[in-house]
């Protein structure tokens, strides 16, 4: 039922101009708007910006238990600010919502969590680093280290991250461009975590290892009236490069971005048009089609792939759905990633 | 043969037998009327033949029927065609019109027949008091009504007890008139109570009860 | 066959539409009566359920705290351990006309609100409407309306979708607008919770789980007045019910000749049972289809008193319009039909024993069947079973078991009492008339007698009610002058503006006494918790009931704790017992004070030692002590100098007359059934006599043929009938003192909680003692009149048709 309160809280800013996905097409009145060539600072930049409109701490993680079975999870705070400031207790502005998933090749489990800002039931601080909501939460001394724990109904996770590179910044230095029209958002991510730790399923505890990708995203106007959805990919592949590349869908064409992350962890963005992806299977989720085999080219590094979702039925049936998962990846580079898509109504 | 009574018990519990090995005989179209003092049986004996009372041993066969293999309902159902009862105290419905208390009991048998109601009616000089209720009637009155609607079904088998009990000199005269012509213009049986040996002798034949045998 | 006899039964009511239309009103009145006040049960407990389900109350576990509000800190951690909960910081904020609940529910966390989600549809409100400051605030249109009409307060969006006096809110807007910051009411347990989580009695060993099931105060404390009604409602209905086993009897025994005859001529007696049992089942569906609509008439115009004492009583959620709810009109159908077969038993059980031939004496359908005795004997055997229940249970239902078996044994013991009473009576006649007046009412008791119980109950409802309501208002009275001895009682802001009002009145009035109190749980039960000073006008006006020596003084030094008689008699704690306020704090019981018109548990004891225990205690409220001829001045000086509202400053007198109305409230509804219960009985009596008419000629003719003119028989109709009146009515008095007690000792003790001394009122008794002779007199008045305009030659017919 508090779907329903959600989808009141979040949709109805929208008005008549219903375009976008969750809000994110709306005008900018009175929050912060991302500038090029700002340059991102950190620790300060791990905590939230209660000035602009959305943000998100955003993990996902390909793992393998010691059972030799693939499992995927996925670990979200976001952040939606109903004005462009905090204030103490239940008066605050911000609202904060939390997504956990735990993927396996048959199973699909789902957590939300919602709190408001200024009573301390969820926030972010940057030093000592800690993003929490209700009993989730991801902190650690350091961005480098980090513990990650969740639990639903009948799934729960604790799992250590242990950065094994830098931190990748798109775009321009942070500043990622999401449209033809300029939208853009501040964009950094942690491509690279060796994970260690243990899931709970409703058959008992897996120990498990594996990869993790954090990305952090905050803006207030990322994408254009016209833009309906994305697709957006993390690819780790086994020689050690990876790739983040995404494609908007909008109705005057796609637009699609990326970055190219060397095995030393050096980024080389790769701006509109390089990338190309092409839906190969659909599969029907949730009352709905939803593309789970893809073709990814991108010429420039002679990468042809395949990917494949793990479990084509890891639909987050959350207060805005979408479709997020595991996948493996073959062709010109072997590996493992993820896979969001949103939009497909 | 019409009616056949065939060694009839009866008694009522904790009394002397009422009736005791009774038989009888009853052709078409005959008359016969059943004397005897009172308590002698005699309306004992009528109601069993008129289905309205059961016998202890025996056999009452009427039109063919025997009585003793009847239920409730198919004593009723052999109440509404095949029998007709004039009773003493004319029990007549009282809420119902001496038009409609005519009408009736050919009605609940299903077998209206208008002509020969609307006849009877004249016969029984009744036309002019087709609207009244009961209640309104003289006694002679309600008995011709009484017989109106007994004989308007064309029973078999006309049963009266006692019919002109009731009235005075001049209309229990005038009614016996009326039925004894009506029950030979019909050509139906009549089986009647009466303890008046001047009713009896205009009577085919004469059947005494005494003791609760019959003489 | 069957039409033929249909029109013959049919003949019968057209022949007699009176005994038709008595037989139908009769039933009409008893299914009005009863689903009058089923309708308006029905209305107040689908406005509880449609509340709960608005609010999302009594559908979830709770977290309470022992006593007062749970700090916000503690809702933080418990959900910051897993646990899923929602907050909710409700407070009552005065208004002109009334103060109004609010509810203020985290937004974000909070289950289905209709209210919420109806409105945003309508309205397009956005989140920052709701969740921003000044916030929105959500009410019935009622409500509503007196919100706008207030200044300052945030905008006002309507919706059907909440019970009346709520007002709907986030709870951001709430703790602004309830002056409560950083704590919170209670916390619904949400039902999806995540695994593994640790035991809430481990995490917060201070809060206590109250189960969604055993929370329903408002159903509880309601219940009684529920049943309360509904014993009206019954006793109107069984009333009723009098009427129509009177009607089907006497048309029973009046077509035994036809349905004799009919048989005589061939209608099985199956065919003519069911034939009877569709007559009955056909009225029973148009008297109860009548007396829906009259029901829903006088729901209609008693609902708005009931939900005025609901709101008043116990702050139930009830309005004032009445909806049709098809569940009710089943229920009075069904009732009627019930009621009907259980009035027709005795007569259909006879009809299948009719035999076709034997002659019937002529007088057969009155109740007789049963000897005088064997009546006399059963009557007996019920009053005691009932007060044998009361003796081996407990609670309101064996109480009105009680009231039942009382009343029904002394409705049967009426015919044997007034043949008892006749029979001296005629010995006491001088001349020939006179005794044949005598032995004329007894012959007539036998038909009149159901009649006459009828009026007996209706009378000695009157009778009871009236005494209760009375001792009620007497007592209350002067309860109320004891209780509310303070000349003025101010409200502030808040606690600092309590303090400098305080210091302000210092000089200025006689005492200034705080009114401190804490919600604390004991038992299960919420319970008021007051601290109070040591002062005279405790010691020399509180109400108490019962104490022990020293009680005030063991109450001043905080060693004792006072409690109210709905407290004591729940808990069942008297002086002498323990009772624990607070987990750890248990005081002796020192007296128990009487507390009308309140639903909830109290306890009082000394302020500092409450203060040690909760020292947040508010301190906003205060009863001032001043002389009465100051006390005007003294409040327009007060509500200049703090510019307070005039709702936070009332008089004395101002809550004494709310108080009283309150109750007069309360029973305008018992009164009004008692009125129409009456006006039933007297009917019964009209129908009675009525039916006895067509038997009464024959017994009258003789006597006008021995030269007893025709108005002095009419006279002395009316005077037989006022007799029985008068003496059913002498007879009625001791039951309805009976009645009395046990409403006051009994049945209220039950229903609210107390128990009132009961005062006696005779002249109300000779009031009704003439509404008794009335009623009879106008019942005997129309045969009366028949009689005397009666034609000599029907008189003559009697004689024409003896054969």
């Amino acid at each position: 039922m508090r779907v329903r309160v959600l989808i009141f809280l979040l949709m109805l800013p929208l008005g008549a101009a219903a375009q976008g996905f969750a809000g994110l097409g709306t005008d900018a009145d009175g929050f912060a708007v991302p500038e090029r060539g700002q340059a991102l600072a950190f620790p300060r930049d791990h905590g939230a910006h209660p000035a602009y409109r959305i943000e998100w701490w955003y993990v996902t993680a390909t793992l393998t238990g010691a059972d030799g079975r693939d499992y995927g999870i996925q670990w979200t705070l976001f952040r939606s600010a109903l004005a462009p400031y905090e204030l103490d207790g239940w008066q605050s502005p911000q609202l904060w919502m939390g997504h956990a998933a735990l993927t396996t090749p048959d199973r699909h489990f789902v957590a939300e969590r919602l709190a408001r800002g200024g009573i301390g039931q969820a926030g972010v601080s940057a030093d000592p680093f800690e993003a929490w909501i209700d009993d989730w939460r991801m902190a650690g001394p350091g961005f480098n280290m980090l513990d990650l724990q969740a639990r639903g109904a009948e799934f729960a996770y604790d799992l250590s991250l242990t950065a094994q590179g830098p931190l990748v910044q798109h775009g321009d230095r942070g500043y990622s461009v999401k449209s033809q029209d300029g939208q853009a958002s501040y964009y950094y991510s942690q491509p690279n975590f060796a994970v260690t730790g243990t899931l709970t399923l409703p058959t008992g505890p897996v120990a498990l290892t594996g990869n993790a990708w954090l990305d952090r995203e905050w803006s207030s106007q990322p994408l254009s009236a016209d833009q309906n959805g994305w697709d957006w990919f993390s690819l780790s592949f086994d020689d050690g490069t990876r790739l983040m590349a995404f494609r908007l869908r909008g109705g005057r064409g796609d637009f699609t971005s990326g970055t190219w992350i060397g095995a030393d962890g050096s980024a080389t963005p790769l701006p509109d048009g390089l990338i190309e992806v092409v839906p190969l299977d659909l599969t029907g989720v949730a009352g709905r089609e939803v593309p789970t085999r893809w073709r990814l080219t991108l010429p420039d590094k002679a990468l042809s792939v395949e990917i494949e979702a793990l479990n084509p039925q890891a639909w987050m049936a959350t207060s805005f759905p979408y479709w997020e998962g595991p996948v493996r990846v073959t062709g010109s580079h072997d590996g493992k990633g993820y896979l969001e898509m949103t939009g497909y109504d | 043969m019409l009616l056949n009574v065939e060694t009839v018990s009866k008694t009522y519990p904790g009394g002397r037998p009422v009736l005791d090995r009774v038989s009888l005989r009853l052709e078409h179209g005959e008359t016969v009327a059943l004397t005897g003092e009172s308590g002698s049986g005699k309306s004992t004996l009528l109601n069993l033949v008129g289905a309205l009372d059961q016998f202890d041993s025996g056999e009452i066969t009427v039109a063919g029927t025997a009585l003793s293999g009847l239920d409730e309902r198919g004593r009723a159902a052999l109440r509404r065609g095949s029998l007709a009862v004039v009773f003493q105290q004319f029990n007549l419905i009282p809420s119902l019109s001496v038009e409609q208390n005519l009408a009736f009991h050919a009605r609940l048998s299903g077998q209206s027949d208008a002509a020969w109601l609307s006849h009877l009616t004249d016969r029984l000089g009744l036309s002019a008091l087709l609207a009244r209720f009961p209640e309104q009637l003289s006694g002679g009155q309600q008995q011709r009504v009484a017989i109106g609607r007994a004989l308007a079904v064309r029973p078999a088998l006309l049963l009266a007890d006692e019919p002109t009990g009731n009235l005075d000199e001049v209309a229990s005269a005038a009614v016996l008139d009326l039925m004894l012509g009506l029950v030979a213009e019909t050509g139906c049986g009549l089986l009647l109570v009466t303890h008046s040996d001047a009713i009896a002798a205009r009577l085919d034949r004469r059947a005494h009860l005494s003791g609760g045998q019959l003489a | 066959m069957r039409r033929a006899a249909i029109a013959c039964l049919w003949s019968h009511w057209a022949r007699h539409p009176l005994q038709l239309l008595t037989l139908l009103a009769g039933l009409a009145l008893a299914t009005g009566l009863w689903s009058a006040v089923q309708a308006i049960n029905a209305e107040a407990r689908s406005s509880y359920a449609e509340a709960s389900a608005q609010l999302g109350t009594g559908q979830f576990d709770e977290l309470r705290a022992a006593s007062g509000p749970i700090p916000l800190a503690r809702y933080v951690a418990l959900r910051r351990a897993g646990w899923q909960l929602a907050a909710v910081l409700e407070g009552r904020m005065p208004l002109p006309g009334g103060s109004v609940e609010v509810m203020g529910v985290d937004l974000l966390a909070y289950p289905a609100l209709p209210a919420v989600e109806e409105t945003s549809d309508i309205n397009g409100i956005t989140p920052a409407d709701a969740l921003l400051a000044p916030g929105l605030l959500i009410a019935r249109p009622e409500t509503a309306r007196r919100l706008r009409a207030q200044v300052g307060l945030p905008p006002v969006t309507r919706s059907q979708n909440l019970p009346a006096g709520v007002v709907l809110t986030d709870i951001g807007t709430a703790e602004i607008l309830l002056n409560r910051s950083a704590e919170v009411s209670r916390l619904l347990i949400l039902p999806d919770q995540p695994a593994g989580l640790a035991p809430l009695a481990d995490l917060a060993p201070d809060l206590m789980v109250v189960p969604a099931e055993g929370r329903s105060e408002l159903a509880r404390l309601t219940d009684s007045f529920h049943l309360n009604l509904t014993a009206f409602g019954l006793l109107s209905f069984t009333v009723g019910l009098f009427i129509v086993h009177g009607m089907v009897g006497l048309s029973f025994e009046q077509r035994r000749g036809m349905i004799r005859t009919l048989r005589a001529l061939g209608l099985p007696l199956r065919d003519l049972t069911w034939l009877m049992l569709g007559e009955l089942l056909l009225f029973a569906l148009i008297g109860g289809t009548v007396g829906l609509a009259l029901g829903y008439v006088v729901a209609a115009a008693l609902l708005p008193d009931v939900a005025a004492t609901l709101r008043g009583l116990y702050g139930a959620p009830v309005d004032g319009d009445l909806a049709l709810q098809p569940s009710w009109v089943a229920l009075g159908l069904m009732m009627a039909v019930a009621g009907v077969f259980a009035a027709s038993a005795q007569a259909l059980w006879r009809l299948s024993r009719v035999p076709i031939l034997q002659v019937q004496g002529q007088y057969a359908w009155s109740a007789q069947g049963m000897p005088v005795l064997a009546q006399a004997g059963i009557g007996a055997l019920m009053i005691g079973a009932g007060f044998l229940a009361l003796a081996v249970f407990d609670g309101l239902v064996a109480g009105f078991v009680m009231l039942g078996g009382l009343l029904m044994g002394a409705a049967l013991l009426l015919p044997p009492l007034l043949t008892l009473a006749l029979r001296i009576g005629s010995g006491f006649s001088r001349g020939p008339l006179g005794a044949w007046v005598w032995a004329d009412m007894r012959a007539q008791l036998p038909g009149l007698s159901l009649a006459l119980m009828a009026l007996l109950l209706a009378l000695a409802a009157n009778i009871g009610v009236g005494t209760m309501v009375s001792s009620f208002r007497l007592t209350f009275t002067g309860w109320l002058d004891q209780r509310l001895a303070s000349e003025l009682y101010v409200t502030a802001r808040d606690d600092a503006q309590g303090t400098e009002i305080a210091r302000w009145l210092h000089s200025r009035a006689d005492a200034v006494l705080p009114i401190r109190s804490t919600e604390v749980q004991i038992s299960d039960q919420t319970v008021f918790l007051y601290g109070i000073v040591d002062h005279p006008t405790y010691r020399d006006n509180w109400p108490l009931i019962a104490a022990t020596p020293q009680v005030w003084d063991m109450v001043a030094e905080g060693r004792g704790a006072l409690i109210n008689e709905q407290m004591a008699r729940r808990m069942d704690l008297w002086p002498g017992d323990t009772v624990t306020l607070l987990p750890g704090w248990s005081l002796p019981v020192v007296g128990v004070y009487s507390d009308y018109g309140n639903p909830t548990g109290q306890a009082m004891t000394a302020l500092p030692a409450l203060l040690q225990r909760v020292p947040d205690l508010p301190n906003t409220r205060f009863g001032i002590r001043v002389d009465p001829a100051e006390a005007g001045d003294l409040r327009s000086e007060l509500a200049d100098t703090f510019a307070l509202p005039p709702q936070a400053l009332v008089p004395q007198a101002a809550i004494k007359a709310s108080s009283l109305a309150i109750f007069e409230k309360t029973f305008v509804v018992t009164g009004a059934l008692n009125v129409l219960t009456l006006g039933v009985a007297g009917f019964a009596i009209l129908t009675s006599l009525l039916t006895l008419w067509a038997h009464r000629l024959p017994q009258l003719a003789p006597v006008w043929a021995l030269g007893v003119r025709r108005d002095t028989l009419a006279r002395l109709e009316v005077l037989r009938s006022v007799a029985l009146a008068v003496m059913t009515a002498i007879l009625a008095l001791p039951l309805g003192l009976v009645l009395a007690w046990a409403l006051l000792a009994i049945i209220n003790v039950e229903a609210f909680g107390w128990r009132l001394p009961m005062h006696l009122f005779p002249l109300q008794w000779l009031i009704l003692l003439l509404l008794a002779v009335v009623t009879a007199g106008l019942a005997a008045l129309l045969p009366a009149r028949r009689m005397h305009h009666l034609p000599p030659s029907d008189l003559l017919q009697v004689f024409a048709n003896a054969r």
